[in-house]
């Protein structure tokens, strides 16, 4: 609606203000003033020389990451500048819903403080504080009495408030559309159908080589080395030229497993800057100080899910030092002043803690244990993805990438091209969300193999949106849908669909976007 | 540059209470045909030329901006003319994506200059059965401003940033000419420092004057 040329200056404008006085700022500036003493430098044209300095020495390419970065998490300007809580989050009944839910949250959380007689937080005990030091890098082998705990929710009761979601004007009245009626949500965001989802991921058509499959031996070596070849230098030369934008762009292929880790770090700018490793042991001596009672859940958590998951369970040390950090850490709550949906925080005695975990919390992190080993790289990886992606599958809101748009589109998809199926499930009283909604929720985190799981979250990054999620529950459902058909009960169907650990991700996307008949 | 609605007032109007076009005749039956008609009346004897107008949108799905146009120069009657037709406020009338959202209509944007307005008409459609009610809140009309160049903040401002521009130097020579032959002169010290010799300098005068010619540098 805004002239552009208002808008993109109003962009520029909020993007310098968020890069003046960061630690880039401070490090080009004083690049710029060190490459003056160079000879090559001279003071008729100063301004052009110091330029192309900074573009040669890579300085220019980190300051193009950063405004990268800033894009993806910025939204754009309005005009009239719209509040604060309309950026968020433009539809006043999910403010609502979302703002009744976090107080629930707390509720619960107090409930249990005073239930348990465990205060929120604590200062540790000196001696306790000196064998937490001693212990960090094995807190697994602690076997703390966590019985009394439960985890503060689970992902099946959001799931009952996202069911509960009605939008006040809308008129449910007569039957205008039966589907509304056939699965559970009733809120009538905008979701991509087949025709749209093709155009947006053409990278993924049947036609293009994809890294998962198409290196696989039963292709001819010939064709196979050159291909991987190609793919493997094409991935080298952008991991070089430290590229943000290009290593996005070529993540929707896929990433080769080798250089996954720096890749995802580029796309993100996680970079581990000496600022982000002391940030990180600010954190760390805030966890030896204090003990919060949402600790005690993280524990709880990491031992129930994490813990017993063949592929994880080495990693439970590296989950406490992540999780206990992440909770401590108030940067991630300065991220959501300008991103939509506030994460569920609170004030605790003073301490604000961001995140209040559920149960399943820490499979968000586990994956990344395989690609990171250094604690602070890992946990600037994962705080960006979880300001970028994870949050939205947790919180009430309209975004396209949020859980509610995810289920929506789910539901249609599968209304849409597998209308039998629905019907079907729907005839023995099974409602196909309730199957699907702990494998979105989670971004398929502990359900598929780690390799098939890192492929699928490559694309994650690669088309910035977690509507991929969506596509692949759908597409779970179509390959299993002649077993299915077949079954008679609730039971029965969530037996079909308890093990995916066998499947192949990139393949059952391609097969349900590009060759479902239309 | 005209007035930004920052430190412009929006003109104060009445709005008439929204009429629903109805099918049919009977109250009873009251079919909504997803048409509505805003009526804003500017100030009497004031026409406004217009700025800008701002709304915060509820549900609609297009709006169709109508002025009442009223020419001081000529004694004509007033004109209606359609300043924007069906302009989309909802990708798609079903569905939520910026059904709350905040609009601007930019003069620009608009099919005719939007000058002596006399009356602004808005006519709301909503095609989709799936809402109750639709409508348009916080209606604000922002009126064209004149740029006054004594007051303009932003003009002295500009030019404080311009540095392309060379200043009105009344007779001073040129920065760039002075500062190369201060260059050339500073290598002349260095060299000079560096070539000192005991032999007095002498003077050059003949008949009493300085001949500049006579002068040689070595």
């Amino acid at each position: 609606m805004m002239d552009e040329g208002i808008e993109l200056s109003l962009t520029i404008a909020q993007i310098i203000q968020r890069l003046r006085g960061s630690h880039l700022h401070s490090q080009i500036e004083r690049q710029a003033k060190e490459c003056l003493h160079q000879p090559d430098v001279k003071l008729e044209s100063l301004k052009e020389d110091v330029r192309s300095f900074l573009k040669t020495s890579g300085w220019e390419r980190k300051l193009q990451n950063a405004v990268y970065r800033e894009l993806h998490i910025q939204l754009p300007p309005r005009h009239p500048p719209a509040p604060p809580e309309h950026l968020k989050e433009p539809l006043v009944y999910m403010r609502k819903a979302q703002a009744s839910w976090e107080k629930r949250v707390l509720k619960s959380l107090n409930s249990m403080s005073t239930e348990l007689g465990v205060p929120l937080a604590h200062m540790r005990p000196a001696a306790e504080q000196k064998e937490l030091t001693n212990k960090w890098n094995e807190m697994g082998t602690d076997e703390p009495d966590l019985s009394r705990f439960r985890p503060v929710y689970a992902p099946k009761d959001f799931l009952e408030v996202l069911i509960g979601l009605r939008n006040p004007n809308h008129d449910s009245s007569e039957d205008i559309s039966v589907r509304s009626h056939w699965g559970l949500i009733q809120v009538p965001l905008n979701v991509r159908d087949i025709p749209h989802l093709r155009e947006a991921y053409s990278e993924l058509n049947l036609t293009s080589g994809q890294m998962g499959i198409d290196d696989h031996a039963l292709i001819h070596p010939a064709v196979l080395c050159t291909h991987s070849l190609f793919c493997l230098h094409v991935s080298c030369v952008v991991v070089m030229e430290e590229d943000s934008a290009a290593a996005q762009q070529y993540s929707r292929q896929g990433c080769p497993t080798g250089l996954r880790a720096d890749l995802w770090a580029l796309i993100l700018n996680a970079t581990n800057q000496p600022q982000d490793v002391m940030h990180y042991e600010q954190l760390k001596a805030g966890v030896i100080q204090h003990n919060l009672l949402v600790d005690n859940l993280i524990y709880k958590d990491v031992k129930l899910t994490a813990s017993n998951d063949d592929y994880y369970f080495v990693f439970e040390d590296f989950l406490y030092q992540v999780l206990l950090c992440f909770s401590r850490d108030t940067a991630v709550l300065e991220h959501f002043k300008y991103n939509s949906a506030t994460p569920p925080k609170s004030y605790i005695q003073g301490e604000i803690i961001s995140v209040i975990p559920f149960h399943g919390f820490s499979m968000y992190v586990a994956p990344l244990c395989f690609l990171y080993n250094e604690p602070s790289k890992l946990y600037n990886v994962f705080r960006e993805m979880y300001i970028r992606y994870f949050f939205r599958l947790h919180s009430i809101s309209s975004h396209p990438s949020g859980i509610l748009s995810l289920c929506l589109q789910f539901e249609r998809l599968l209304q849409t091209h597998l209308p039998q199926l629905f019907y079907h499930l729907r005839q023995i009283g099974v409602q196909p969300l309730r199957l699907a909604f702990k494998w979105m929720v989670r971004a398929f985190s502990g359900y598929l193999s780690t390799d098939q799981l890192l492929l699928l979250w490559d694309r994650i990054l690669g088309y910035d949106s977690l509507e991929v999620v969506a596509v692949l529950a759908a597409a779970v459902f179509a390959f299993r849908a002649e077993n299915l058909m077949e079954v008679t009960s609730l039971a029965s169907a969530e037996a079909v669909l308890a093990d995916l650990s066998t499947l192949k991700v990139m393949p059952l996307i391609q097969v349900f976007l590009f060759a479902t008949a239309m | 540059m005209s007035g930004t609605p920052d430190d412009t007032k929006p003109v104060n109007f009445t709005v008439k209470a929204p009429v629903y076009l109805q099918i049919g005749d009977a109250k009873a039956d009251t079919a909504h045909s997803g048409v509505c008609v805003v009526d804003v009346n500017l100030p009497f004897g004031k026409p406004v030329n217009i700025e800008e107008v701002t709304f915060k949108n509820y549900y609609t799905a297009y709006v169709t901006v109508r002025l009442l146009r009223r020419n001081p120069k000529q004694e004509a009657p007033a004109k209606w003319c359609t300043a924007v037709r069906d302009l989309p406020l909802m990708d798609n009338p079903h569905t939520e994506g910026g059904s709350q959202d905040y609009y601007t209509i930019h003069r620009t944007q608009m099919q005719v200059e939007p000058d002596h307005v006399v009356c602004a008409r808005l006519i709301l459609r909503q095609p989709s059965l799936a809402w109750l009610t639709f409508s348009l809140e916080d209606i604000k009309i922002f009126p064209h401003t004149e740029p006054d160049p004594e007051k303009e903040v932003s003009d002295w401002l500009s030019d404080l940033t311009l540095t392309d521009q060379h200043p009105d130097l009344e007779g001073l020579p040129d920065p760039q000419t002075v500062s190369s032959s201060i260059q050339q002169m500073w290598a002349l010290t260095e060299v000079m420092q560096t070539n000192q010799t005991t032999a007095s300098i002498g003077r050059f005068d003949v008949d009493g004057c300085y001949d500049i010619s006579l002068l040689s540098l070595t």
